[in-house]
């Protein structure tokens, strides 16, 4: 494994497949994404986006192919796997915060437990990530007590606190009420701001005009256009994605 | 038709389910059989010329007023005082009942010492380890009833099947018959002990299984991004969520537990059935021991209920807003 080649990617995908049942869900993904590249993956339901990302993080096993994170191949190897959801942070599209814990606890549970982190120096790291996502004072209450986009807020600074290399977000703005849309994206564009390596599966187009480097277009399992978002927003090359832009884009 | 009726004339059809309810309690008590022989001693003029049935007919009549008067008067209380004055007039009927045995309270009064320090102790004893150790069976056997290895799976559901098919009662028996006969002698309450964790936990497995289940895929994937262990996602994040779930059928499960030990008193363990039928046999004085025994029982089981309310509340308090 020679070092130098995998310094430069931050994700690498190469011939990627995984079926569920007979249903081919990835077909054939080729993907390199380097350190502090922001993706946004869009397509269709049903399309692979998630089930994409999923696989980075290993909550979804590819099936062929090859999967490479921050230098390290996923595997059967469960070391390795969890080495990588160490690096890996992941936003969900319903928070999937625990309800039982305080906003606090749900910040430090990881760090302390995993990152073997002592129980004070967690606080400081979560209270400053919670002061980043503009909702410390919230620290000692629980989750129900929380609006959506607050809740949603905590968990990108709940996956934070691990510290990651990398963030996933899949689709972390379609369970929120419209007006709690705009205080997630924030929040997501100062992360990208800071230099984050990021991928969002979103339908949030202006979020990806104004943060993405690059728009993936996806539709039955492949990858059917790759393009900055100037270019996929305004001069879509495939038949697919145009028909899709113009359902989404009114 | 009907209903329009119902519907512009209220008050009289609310006079009339009244009148209706009393004659139908009245009808009630009549066939039940209510006795009027007291309707003599109170009302001396009935006496002399009422034939039975028409003593009976007013003692229908006045008992179902009296519980007419009586829902009347409660309907005026607070909620709070409902409960508290419900609860004070069936015990009283219960009471009223007990006395109508004519009991020796003498007798009760001479043995119950030994009944608590003997009877409750052993009884309890047996409970708490049993419940104990049923639990961890429980959490094990859920664990791997929702294992994806077959031999798991296999085992867990064989011992539920298994423990749950047979009657508690022939479980006491074959292991403390039983187990003697391939080579291990077993005391009787080490037996009881045994045959109510297993039990029980082969039921408490199925509730625990339930409660794991409730808990939305969601939070393990949330806990597995965040690079949590399997083991680390069961005891951290999913089963203090399923407690919320757990706890109810498995308070009942306690009381229930609590009065099945009475079972073991048939391989002669010295716990509160026990001693309620021995001490009663001596005299013939039955029926005092077996009614403090149900008052035992049922006072411990009350703890039960209040301690289950506690953890209720506990596991609950995540959910207030």
């Amino acid at each position: 494994m020679s070092k130098a080649a995998h310094l430069a990617t931050g994700i690498e995908m190469e011939g990627v497949h995984k079926w569920f049942g007979s249903f081919h869900a990835l077909d054939d993904i080729n993907l390199a994404i380097r350190p502090r590249e922001r993706v946004v993956i869009c397509g269709p339901s049903g399309s692979g986006k998630s089930t994409l990302i999923r696989c980075i993080n290993r909550l979804e096993t590819h099936e062929q192919g090859r999967i490479v994170v921050d230098g390290i191949e996923l595997t059967h190897d469960e070391r390795r796997i969890d080495k990588i959801r160490r690096e890996v942070g992941m936003v969900f599209q319903h928070f999937n915060l625990f309800p039982h814990l305080t906003i606090l606890e749900n910040l430090i549970l990881a760090p302390v437990w995993i990152r073997k982190m002592p129980k004070k120096h967690a606080v400081e790291v979560a209270m400053h990530f919670l002061e980043r996502v503009r909702i410390s004072e919230q620290a000692s209450k629980y989750p129900v007590q929380l609006s959506g986009g607050q809740q949603q807020r905590v968990a990108i600074a709940r996956a934070l606190c691990m510290r990651p290399k990398v963030m996933l977000f899949d689709e972390p703005t379609s369970a929120l009420d419209p007006e709690m849309v705009k205080e997630v994206l924030d929040t997501m564009v100062s992360l990208a701001d800071d230099g984050m390596t990021m991928l969002c599966v979103t339908h949030e187009m202006g979020f990806a005009r104004q943060v993405a480097d690059r728009v993936i277009f996806m539709d039955r399992g492949r990858v059917l256009e790759e393009a900055k978002p100037a270019d996929f927003f305004d001069n879509p090359k495939n038949e697919r994605s145009r028909l899709f832009l113009s359902q989404i884009l009114h | 038709m009907i209903a329009t009726l119902i519907l512009s004339y209220p008050k009289m059809v609310n006079r009339i389910v009244v009148v209706v309810g009393i004659v139908v309690v009245a009808m009630l008590l009549y066939f039940m059989g209510v006795s009027g022989a007291w309707v003599g001693d109170v009302f001396p003029a009935l006496q002399a010329e009422a034939s039975p049935q028409m003593a009976r007919i007013i003692t229908a009549i006045i008992i179902a007023l009296l519980i007419a008067v009586n829902w009347k008067l409660l309907g005026m209380l607070p909620r709070t005082y409902q409960i508290g004055a419900v609860w004070a007039e069936l015990f009283a009927l219960l009471l009223l009942f007990f006395y109508s045995f004519d009991l020796s309270f003498t007798f009760i009064a001479k043995k119950i010492g030994f009944l608590i320090t003997q009877g409750v102790v052993t009884t309890l004893y047996i409970s708490v380890v049993s419940i104990a150790i049923a639990t961890v069976i429980a959490l094990v056997g859920a664990i791997a009833k929702l294992s994806k290895n077959g031999v798991i799976y296999g085992l867990a559901s064989f011992y539920t099947s298994l423990f749950r098919g047979l009657p508690l009662l022939m479980q006491i028996y074959i292991i403390y018959l039983g187990l003697p006969q391939v080579g291990y002698v077993i005391g009787a309450i080490p037996a009881g002990i045994l045959a109510l964790s297993l039990c029980y936990g082969a039921y408490m497995t199925e509730i625990f299984r339930a409660g794991i289940e409730s808990i939305p895929k969601g939070q393990t994937e949330g806990a597995t991004a965040l690079g949590l262990r399997p083991n680390h996602t069961m005891f951290l994040v999913i089963l203090p969520q399923a407690m919320r779930v757990i706890i109810p059928p498995t308070g009942n499960q306690f009381i229930a537990m609590l009065k099945d030990s009475s079972l073991v008193s048939v391989v002669g363990v010295w716990e509160i059935m026990y001693l309620a039928r021995t001490l009663g046999q001596k005299e013939f004085r039955h029926i005092e021991m077996l009614i403090t025994a149900s008052m035992i029982y049922w006072l411990l089981s009350i703890g039960l209920e209040i301690i289950q309310a506690r953890i209720e509340q506990h596991f609950g308090r995540s959910l207030k807003r």
